[in-house]
Order: C-alpha cells, then sequence, then structure tokens
C-alpha cells in the first residue's frame, strides 16, 4: 500500500529504475565537472609546492632558482616596472595582430580572384613565410626608424601567414552547389564575395586569428630578444634580458609569469571571439547533443 | 507543439496560365552537345521543348547527362553546341530568363550560417530586395511548404525532409516561371519522399509552374508528371517521350491503382529499352 502511494502511476518496477538513474545522473555530473576543475588546479598546485619545496630543503639561492613565493613577490614590488615593459609588449602583439588580420584577409581576398595573381605572389609568401623571422630581425633593425616599427613589423610577418593562409583555404572550399545558386540568381561578384564566400570562410578564418594570436606575443618577444634595445618603451623580453644580466632571477620569473597569463589571456579571448561567431550554426563550435 | 509537417498550400499570388499561355513553349534546347573538358560526350545533339504548365520528369540511368541537361538549362555551363530559347522570356546580357527559373538541387545546398528566413530571401536579396519589403513574400513562401514558424531556425535545426521544404521555398519565393529539380528527394527515406512529392504536385497544380524534374525512379516520374522524357547513355540523347494521361486526383489511393501500375509498367519498359539501346 505503501508502495502505491509512493508510485501512483503504477508500472513500478521501471519507473523506479528510472527515478533511480535520475537522483544518480545529476550527482555523477556534478562531481565529474567538479574534478575536471579540481584535477588541474590540484596538479598545479602541488607543482608550485614541489617547486617551493624543493628551493627550501636545498637552500638553493635566490639568484640561482627563486621559490614561487619569490616570484610572487617580485612580481608586486617591480609592478611599476613591469607593467609599462607589458604594455609596450601588448601593444606591439595587438597592432601586429591587427594589421595582420586586415592584410591577411585582404590579400587572400585578391589572391583568390585569379589564379595568376596567385601565381606571382607564390614566391614572396614561400620566402617570407620560410625564412626564419629571428634571422630577418637585424635587417628590419637597420631599415626601420625605430626599434619598436622594427618589432612590430617582425611579429605582424610572423601573424600574418596563418591567418593569410587559413583564409585563402576558406575562401577556396564553398560549397559549389551555393556558387551555382549565387549564379543562378545572377549574382554580382561582391554579392558572391561579400553573402557566401566570406561567411563561409569564418571558421577558416577563426582557426586562423587563433594562431595568429598565439604566435603575435612569441614573435613580438622573440623580435624583442633580437633587437636587445634598451632605454624607454622597452617590453617585456628586454626586462626579461636585464634581470638576466643583473641575475634577478624573482624579476625574470615575475616577467615570465605575466608573459604566460598574457598568453593564457590572448587565446581565451580568440577562442572566445571564434565562439561567438561560429556557436549559432558551426560544427566546430556546437554543442553535440546525439 | 510546433508543425513540423504540413503541406504545401496555395501561393496565392500564382494563377493557372490561362489557355492561350497553356501549351506554349517555355523553353526548348536545340540540338544541344556537351563535351566536357575531359573528353566525356555527355549529351549529343539532344532537342527538348517543354511547354508552358507541363510536368516533365527526365528519366535515365545514372551518368546518361540528366544533371547535365538541367544545368544547362539552367544557364551553368554553357553547351558545346546548339542552344537554349526562351520563347516567351525577356532575355538578361548572359542569354538567361531574368529571375524565371527556380533550381532545387539534390542536396538542400542551404547556408548554414544564415537562418530559415535568410536562406529564403537570398534570391531577393541578391536583387536587390530590402528585408522589410521581401519580408511578406518570404513568410508566405514558407507557409505554403509549412515552416512558417522556423522562420528562426538554423539549417542545422532541422530534419533532411525540412531543409528540403527551405530549399523548395527559396526556389519558388522569385515566383519562377520554370520550376527545375535535380533528384531532390533522392535521399530521404521513402515515407517522407512520398509526402513531399505530393506536396510538390499540389504546388504545380495551384500555381501553373512548369516543371523539369530529374529522378532516377519510375515510381516517382510515372506518379508525378504529365510528360516523361526517357533519356539514354553513351551519347546522351532523348530516348523516348511519353505523354502520360493522370487522373484528376492522385492520392494515396492512386498509388496502389490499377492505372498508376500501367503507367509504371510503360515507363519501364522504356527504361529497359533505353539502357538496352546504350549497352549495344
Ligand atoms: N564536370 C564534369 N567534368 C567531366 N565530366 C562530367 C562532369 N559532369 C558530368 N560529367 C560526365 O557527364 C556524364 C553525365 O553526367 P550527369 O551528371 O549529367 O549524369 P546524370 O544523368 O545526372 O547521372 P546521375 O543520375 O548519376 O546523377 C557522366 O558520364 C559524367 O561522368
Ligand atoms: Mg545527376
Amino acid at each position: 500500500m505503501s508502495e502505491a502511494t509512493a508510485n501512483p502511476t503504477g508500472n513500478s518496477a521501471d519507473k523506479g529504475t528510472d527515478a533511480a538513474v535520475a537522483v544518480l545522473r545529476p550527482r555523477v555530473a556534478v562531481s565529474e565537472r567538479m574534478l575536471r576543475i579540481l584535477v588541474p588546479v590540484i596538479a598545479l598546485a602541488t607543482g608550485i609546492m614541489i617547486w617551493h619545496w624543493a628551493v627550501v630543503a636545498n637552500e638553493v639561492p635566490r639568484y640561482i632558482l627563486p621559490s614561487p613565493f619569490d616570484a610572487v613577490t617580485a612580481l608586486i614590488t617591480d609592478w611599476g616596472t613591469l607593467w609599462p615593459a607589458l604594455t609596450v609588449t601588448l601593444r606591439i602583439t595587438f597592432m601586429a595582430l591587427f594589421l595582420a588580420l586586415v592584410g591577411g584577409v585582404a590579400l587572400a581576398i585578391i589572391l583568390v580572384q585569379s589564379r595568376w595573381i596567385e601565381l606571382a605572389l607564390y614566391p614572396f609568401a614561400v620566402i617570407l613565410q620560410v625564412t626564419p623571422m629571428i634571422a630577418v630581425a637585424p635587417l628590419l633593425l637597420i631599415y626601420s626608424p625605430d626599434t619598436q616599427t622594427a618589432l612590430l613589423i617582425c611579429s605582424f610577418i610572423v601573424a600574418f601567414f596563418p591567418i593569410l593562409s587559413n583564409m585563402t583555404q576558406g575562401l577556396k572550399s564553398v560549397d559549389h552547389n551555393l556558387l551555382n545558386l549565387f549564379e543562378l540568381y545572377g549574382a554580382r561578384s561582391w554579392q558572391t564575395l561579400l553573402f557566401l564566400k566570406i561567411p563561409a570562410s569564418m571558421p577558416y578564418f577563426m582557426a586562423g586569428l587563433r594562431i595568429g594570436g598565439g604566435l603575435a606575443l612569441i614573435a613580438a618577444v622573440v623580435a624583442e630578444f633580437a633587437a636587445g634595445s634598451a632605454g624607454q618603451g622597452s617590453g617585456l623580453a628586454f626586462r626579461l634580458l636585464e634581470s638576466q644580466f643583473r641575475l634577478n632571477l624573482p624579476r625574470l620569473f615575475a616577467a615570465l609569469i605575466l608573459l604566460c597569463c598574457t598568453g593564457i589571456a590572448i587565446f581565451a579571448l580568440t577562442s572566445f571571439v571564434s565562439w561567438l561567431t561560429l556557436h549559432r550554426w558551426h560544427e566546430s563550435a556546437l554543442k553535440r547533443e546525439n | 507543439m510546433k508543425r513540423t509537417v504540413a503541406k504545401l498550400s496555395v501561393v496565392p499570388a500564382y494563377s493557372a496560365p490561362s489557355a492561350a499561355e497553356y501549351r506554349r513553349p517555355v523553353v526548348a534546347m536545340q540540338n544541344v552537345t556537351k563535351v566536357f573538358s575531359n573528353g566525356t560526350l555527355a549529351l549529343k545533339d539532344m532537342s527538348l521543348e517543354v511547354k508552358s504548365g507541363e510536368f516533365l520528369s527526365l528519366l535515365g540511368p545514372s551518368g546518361c547527362g540528366k544533371s547535365t541537361a538541367l544545368r544547362i538549362i539552367a544557364g551553368l555551363g554553357g553547351p558545346s553546341s546548339g542552344s537554349i530559347d526562351w520563347p516567351s522570356s525577356k532575355i538578361n546580357s548572359k542569354g538567361l530568363p531574368e529571375g524565371d527559373v527556380g533550381f532545387v538541387f539534390q542536396e538542400p545546398t542551404l547556408m548554414p550560417w544564415s537562418t530559415v528566413f535568410g536562406n529564403v530571401y537570398l534570391p531577393l536579396k541578391l536583387r536587390g530586395v530590402s528585408k522589410s519589403a521581401a519580408r511578406d513574400k518570404v513568410m508566405e513562401v514558407l507557409a505554403s511548404v509549412g515552416l512558417a514558424d522556423f522562420a528562426d531556425a538554423y539549417p542545422r535545426e532541422l530534419s533532411g525532409g525540412m531543409k528540403m521544404r527551405v530549399s523548395i521555398a527559396r526556389a519558388i519565393v522569385t515566383r519562377p516561371k520554370l520550376l527545375l529539380m535535380d533528384e531532390p528527394f533522392a535521399a530521404l527515406d521513402e515515407i517522407t519522399r512520398q509526402k513531399l512529392n505530393d506536396d510538390v504536385l499540389k504546388l504545380w497544380e495551384q500555381s501553373g509552374l512548369t516543371v523539369i524534374f530529374v529522378t532516377h525512379s519510375v515510381f516517382e516520374a510515372s506518379y508525378l508528371s504529365n510528360r516523361i522524357v526517357v533519356m539514354r547513355a553513351r551519347p546522351g540523347q532523348v530516348f523516348t517521350d511519353l505523354a502520360i494521361e493522370q487522373p484528376d486526383i492522385r492520392d494515396g489511393a492512386y498509388r496502389t491503382s490499377e492505372a498508376y501500375r500501367a503507367i509504371c509498367q510503360t515507363v519501364s519498359d522504356a527504361l529497359q529499352g533505353a539502357i538496352q539501346a546504350a549497352a549495344s
């Protein structure tokens, strides 16, 4: 009787199983979601603790390996030096990325207009892409009006190619039947570009953006190493070198932490932009429901 | 609950062709030969005149040039020799009748980044019609294919049959004189296919459209058409041209009737003949 009231709709065996599953499932999901966050956090914390312990237990001097505590302290006390350096690096990175986006997309659009243009520009693209950027940096430093411009150009060149090649690929891989459809309705070529080719290449563009964003930062740092510039307007890489000369390892580590966080932030930002653009229609950004 | 299945109903702005217009040729292929750049002779000396109000099925074995013929009529890739004439349409600079042709591909061919509304609006957008001016027209056509509730959905949210309806809505939104369909339902299951067959038939009956319908299926051709052109392969040519006498009402009962069976038999025999002609 009590069972019947507890389960008024009857068919108790099936319902019972369903209810049990229904109760169990969220718990499994919640604990798994927690673990997904907890496991990497704990692993990272453990790593930092081992670092700390190794430094303290072996009495490693600060100028050889600072403890994480020293690094964070340096980050706070040297903020006045590091923050301006970070803004310099960030400015170069984002300006380079922006120019690479504009240039890469524009050139891709020009390239796909005609096979002859593509063939003519091909050797230049290959030369620029395969030559290690760091080897060109000294040359750029000679020709550029100032160091910042040279850094910007280096960073731009590196970020430019993934965006160009992805965008070119995207513009070329438009559904053939959709192209036919546009032709059938007498679309002008700007209409085909604007309403078909550009939207269709968005997933490729976003892939280029994510790669280009990461590379722009790396190139900005590497180019600054090559430049070894001094004085005003120096970026984080210069502060890294400077700390190395002065054996100020805590500050060096602080600068590294900043660079690492910047890299993560750029990745998160570009991924978010990509998600924002694609989540409504593209497979890569969809939550799978089957 | 949203309606997922509905009938193609009347598209009010259409009117059945007048007696004078009826039987007037809409398009004529004159001795069309098509040789592809790799040397394939897809069509040889094919002539075909399509009259206003016809529901014409192009039937033939795979590779006989049905799609090629349809694409040439639509102006997608010109013929190697011969011509396409549009006796009763205004021709644009490319030799195509401006806005008089709708095309439904075998795949729905929708833009995944655009909503159902956006996809159906496309032909009007390309013609410079503003969104607000097109809204009523697009919604009317969507309603006629039973998808008024799905205007804001994205293609990935639709079933295969619904995507095909969007594709049909897009093809008829410009109110074309001639609707070209290239095996539009080949990828669908039998139930959905029969349903869409009935819907297209209704659309045709009510609108006075002229339809060229490419299919592999003897049954589909026999059910829909009042004219079936059987093609042979190697070279692609018209093999037989069958006029089909259809009853006034075609429905589920018709599919099992003796009259329908007889048509299928005739058409099937003609197709066998075409296959044998190509083999010998
Ligand atoms: N772009 C192309 N380049 C070269 N050959 C082609 C091309 N398109 C079609 N063909 C050839 O032309 C012939 C006719 O092709 P078509 O696609 O018109 O046949 P079909 O009757 O539509 O066949 P199916 O029923 O399988 O769709 C085939 O032999 C095919 O290989
Ligand atoms: Mg075909």
